[in-house]
């Protein structure tokens, strides 16, 4: 297990008097501090790890989160801000002696601007709810974490949360235009806006995937983009994991960049299969679920090449989707892939490395490999035009020996991803399940440097604090004084 | 500008010579090729360290849609090896050796500390979005890496971001991981003639706002002639297959014929006017003029050329649905506060893109930062370059 740092004992001794200079923040309903209440947030998506905090506030205004922030910066308060907490790495984990703010009463749409194709939102607006806005008139925002129905933009931006479309469209750092930030002295700070690029650093790119690390989020102003006229799959199954990483090389060879193209191994197949009953072939080792869009004729002949490149490469069955109907039922099983694995399975892990692409083979071999040496078993699902691999490793959480050799098999997993040229994590962020693990892609130095910079945002440390970085370096980095020359 | 140059041609050596320089206290000028000395501030140090020795593709991998190069590799180097490929630079970063007078052409290195991107950045994002993986020398020395060379990469913060567009003041770059794209097929272009600047945005804003993924919207001002356009002109490109370029076009063309005549231009036509879109030479800056890009949100272009029209005579080119404004004028300080008054007026930015070296030196050729921000950048300053040696001064006096 991942240790928490120990809490402030002069923290833990003030709460009452913390949660009454809060009450007269944020009045009302929006300072939670009951312990059967705080239950709801002493996890987020990572739920082996579970610590209720100080207390929780739920501010429902930029203001608000500023005099909290200006609160707690005062008084030495550690702050972990929180989302929707789906987090699937612990980013909105608690500490016990830390004030979570809860941006989900942030959840006012402000403007849509159809000229500007942009749209202002709280941070608490949930990621498919700006597409919900904006649908009618035939636009969509186009990051799609499989979470979108409850994540939150804010956690989308703490986190730049990609999605099954991003080959083409991007991940949340490519979709955004500006935010309004909180420091932690609790200074309110409008960085970028409603145009294209900075004159002068990049902050927005700098925050955007900071993890909480550097400050908060509490408005955001996404791209929005017109809907494609339409979008159709197709399903192709081969007998070699091999045999269909060479196809998807072969499509992207090709020029074809499809809108997604989704990778299923033989266990994943299965499970999805039993659940979804869509129609997937259990003889197949591997299969690619491949999306174009455009208008009807566009998508024949787009998926006409697809077909026939996937052709010279002995698949099992090709099945090209002739209606939306059709196209929906191969994406259904992938759809429910983790719920399908949750069904067999009491519960799973989900992996998020990337690799490059060529070495997939390799990798899902290993991965074959370490699985039967912790006697695990492992369903992969894969991004297979980006490189990021989302093995799901089977376990049992009651059983603390399970646990223990699940947390290890995935370390391994994301050791070797770095190993062969990939990195950690592809979109769901360090958080606190991958912070000590940082030292295996980066370097002592490196590290110190991506800490001073946190540094220069949060001196004091108080911002998410245990998440990123390994618990040895919390804190300032050492100055950087010139190495001899 | 600095007397004396240092060209290293390892990493090694580039991060001895900035140990060096940190322990002396000696401030060093960073660039590639220098073919942008002429953007943003003058920097006063009396040597400069220069990448451009640092040359080579380092990995190149189709399938994978990745390419590396050090820092130092000619821009048109890289073109080449991709071409090869089928394959282009997303970003499609001008080529500013017109605009500059340079002789040599930009390094990667170059084109990437100042996050230039050229007229598919309206659909295909900008260099910032393309860059997978870093290698720099922070101003201690130390050679740090962030990033990788895979697609999708959240590990620890995105300095890879923070080092783009960061004119060599906050790193030295030397070495550089690029998404890259297969080159379209085939191209074409939709032009109208437009009564002025504001139907011309609205033309483009229905291209962009279509799901027929236009690539390209510009508006020229004064037309084109030597292509045949004459007038205020909409222009809007699609790049695609053959078939969905016909076809996109033919729609385009339907959705704006209510606006005018729209006119179809071939691929090489277009192809040929959007070089001069992208290289911004359509802007036809005299020699000893100043050159502004100002971005602001689309439809406040027509508003911001009306306001540099109103100001002294000024040239324009709107790139970006209108949200790029090309500016060109006096090199003077009256014109330049005409320029920012309408940035801000718009709701953008501007950056003092070229211009004389006393104008630059006397003049924020960036936009201010408000004080919470400055103060955190005074930090970040800091945390990579402790001792102010990379390019003091270059976009701010005394940062």
């Amino acid at each position: 297990m991942i240790a928490l740092p120990p809490p402030k004992p002069e923290i833990l001794a003030r709460r009452d008097a913390i949660v009454a200079a809060l009450r007269a923040i944020v009045p009302g309903e929006g300072v939670i501090s009951a312990p059967l209440e705080l239950k709801p947030y002493e996890t987020d998506g990572l739920t082996a790890y579970r610590q209720p905090p100080l207390a929780v506030v739920l501010p429902t205004s930029t203001e608000q989160v500023a005099a909290v922030m200006r609160y707690c910066h005062a008084n030495g308060i550690r702050v972990v801000p929180r989302g929707a907490g789906t987090s699937l790495s612990g980013g909105a984990l608690p500490l016990a002696d830390a004030v979570v703010i809860g941006l989900m009463r942030m959840n006012r749409i402000l403007e849509v601007d159809y000229d500007n194709r942009l749209a202002v939102v709280e941070a608490g607006v949930t990621n498919l709810g700006i597409t919900a806005a904006v649908a009618e008139r035939g636009f969509f925002y186009a990051p799609d974490p499989s979470s979108q129905l409850a994540c939150m933009i804010g956690g989308n931006v703490m986190m730049n949360s990609g999605g099954a479309h991003c080959l083409k469209y991007g991940v949340t750092a490519n979709n955004l235009l500006g935010v309004k930030f909180v420091t932690v002295e609790g200074e309110v700070v409008e960085i970028g806006g409603r145009h294209l690029d900075a004159a002068g650093y990049d902050w927005l790119g700098l925050i955007t995937g900071s993890e909480g690390q550097l400050g908060i989020v509490t408005e955001v102003t996404v791209r929005i983009l017109p809907s494609p006229e339409g979008a159709r799959a197709m399903l192709a199954a081969f007998r070699s994991i091999e045999v269909a990483g060479a196809a998807v090389a072969a499509i992207i060879g090709s020029g074809i960049i499809p809108v997604a193209l989704e990778f299923m191994d033989r266990p994943c197949i299965h499970a999805c299969e039993a659940f979804a009953h869509a129609g997937y072939p259990l003889d197949a080792e591997a299969m690619l679920i491949i999306e174009v869009e455009g208008s009807e004729a566009e998508q024949d002949m787009l998926l006409g090449r697809i077909r026939e490149i996937c052709g010279r490469f002995d698949p099992i069955s090709l099945r090209v989707a002739q209606t939306a109907e059709e196209s929906a039922a191969i994406w259904k099983g992938r759809k429910g892939a983790f719920g399908a694995v949750g069904r067999i399975s009491p519960d799973y892990l989900c992996m998020d490395g990337t690799i490059p692409t060529s070495e997939l083979p390799r990798v899902l071999g290993r991965i074959a490999e370490m699985s039967r040496a912790y006697g695990l078993q492992v369903a992969n699902v894969f991004h297979a035009g980006d490189g990021n691999l989302h093995p799901l490793i089977l376990f049992d959480a009651n059983d603390p020996e399970s646990t223990r050799k699940a947390e290890a098999f995935g370390a391994d997993i994301l050791r070797l991803c770095v190993e062969v040229g990939g990195c950690l994590t592809g979109e769901h962020g360090v958080g606190v399940e991958k912070r000590d693990l940082m030292g295996v892609q980066f370097l002592p130095h490196e590290l110190a440097q991506q800490r001073r910079i946190k540094g220069a945002f949060d001196p004091d440390w108080l911002l998410n604090p245990s998440k990123v970085f390994p618990l040895e370096g919390e804190g300032a980095a050492p100055a950087l004084t010139a190495r001899a020359a | 500008m600095s007397a004396a140059l240092l060209a290293p041609d390892s990493e090694e050596e580039v991060a001895r010579a900035v140990a060096a320089a940190a322990a002396a206290g000696e401030p060093l000028a960073i660039e590639g090729n220098g073919t942008k000395r002429a953007l943003l501030r003058p920097v006063q140090a009396a040597r400069t360290l220069s990448t451009r020795n640092l040359r080579g593709i380092t990995l190149y991998r189709p399938q994978e849609l990745i390419l590396s190069a050090r820092a130092g590799t000619p821009l048109p180097e890289i073109e080449a090896a991709l071409a090869e490929h089928g394959q282009h630079l997303i970003a499609e970063p001008p080529d500013t050796r017109a605009l500059f007078g340079a002789e040599l052409p930009a390094t990667l290195g170059g084109v990437v500390a100042a996050n230039l991107s050229g007229p598919r950045r309206i659909a295909w994002g900008a260099m910032r979005d393309h860059v997978l993986g870093v290698r720099f020398v922070n101003g201690a020395g130390e050679v740090i890496r962030s990033g990788g060379r895979v697609l999708k990469n959240v590990t620890g913060l995105d300095l890879c971001k923070l080092l783009t567009g960061s004119y060599g003041t906050l790193g030295v770059l030397t070495e550089i991981t690029l998404k890259v794209l297969p080159a379209p097929e085939a191209t074409g272009s939709v032009a109208l003639r437009v009564p002025d600047l504001a139907t011309g945005v609205r033309a483009l804003a229905a291209g962009l706002g279509s799901p027929f993924g236009p690539t390209g919207a510009a508006l020229l001002p004064e037309g084109a002639p030597a292509f045949g356009l004459e007038g205020t002109t909409a222009l809007l490109r699609i790049e695609d297959f053959a078939p969905s370029v016909a076809y996109r076009l033919d729609r385009l063309r339907a959705l704006l014929a209510p606006l005018g005549a729209p006119r179809l231009l071939d691929a090489e036509t277009s192809r040929a006017l959007w070089r001069l879109v992208r290289e911004a030479s359509l802007l036809g800056a005299a020699a000893g003029e100043a050159i502004w890009r100002v971005s602001v949100p689309p439809t406040a272009g027509p508003a911001v050329a009306a306001a540099l029209r109103g100001a002294f005579a000024a040239r324009l080119l709107l790139d970006w649905g209108g949200g790029l404004v090309w500016v060109a004028g006096p090199a003077t300080e009256a014109a330049h506060a005409a320029v920012t008054a309408a940035a801000r007026a718009g709701g953008g930015v501007w950056t003092l893109f070229r211009a004389p070296e006393p104008l630059r030196a006397a003049v924020a050729v960036l936009p201010g930062e408000p004080p919470p921000l400055a103060a955190i950048a005074a930090r970040v300053k800091a945390a990579l370059d402790p001792k102010g040696v990379l390019n003091p001064g270059r976009m701010r006096a005394g940062a």
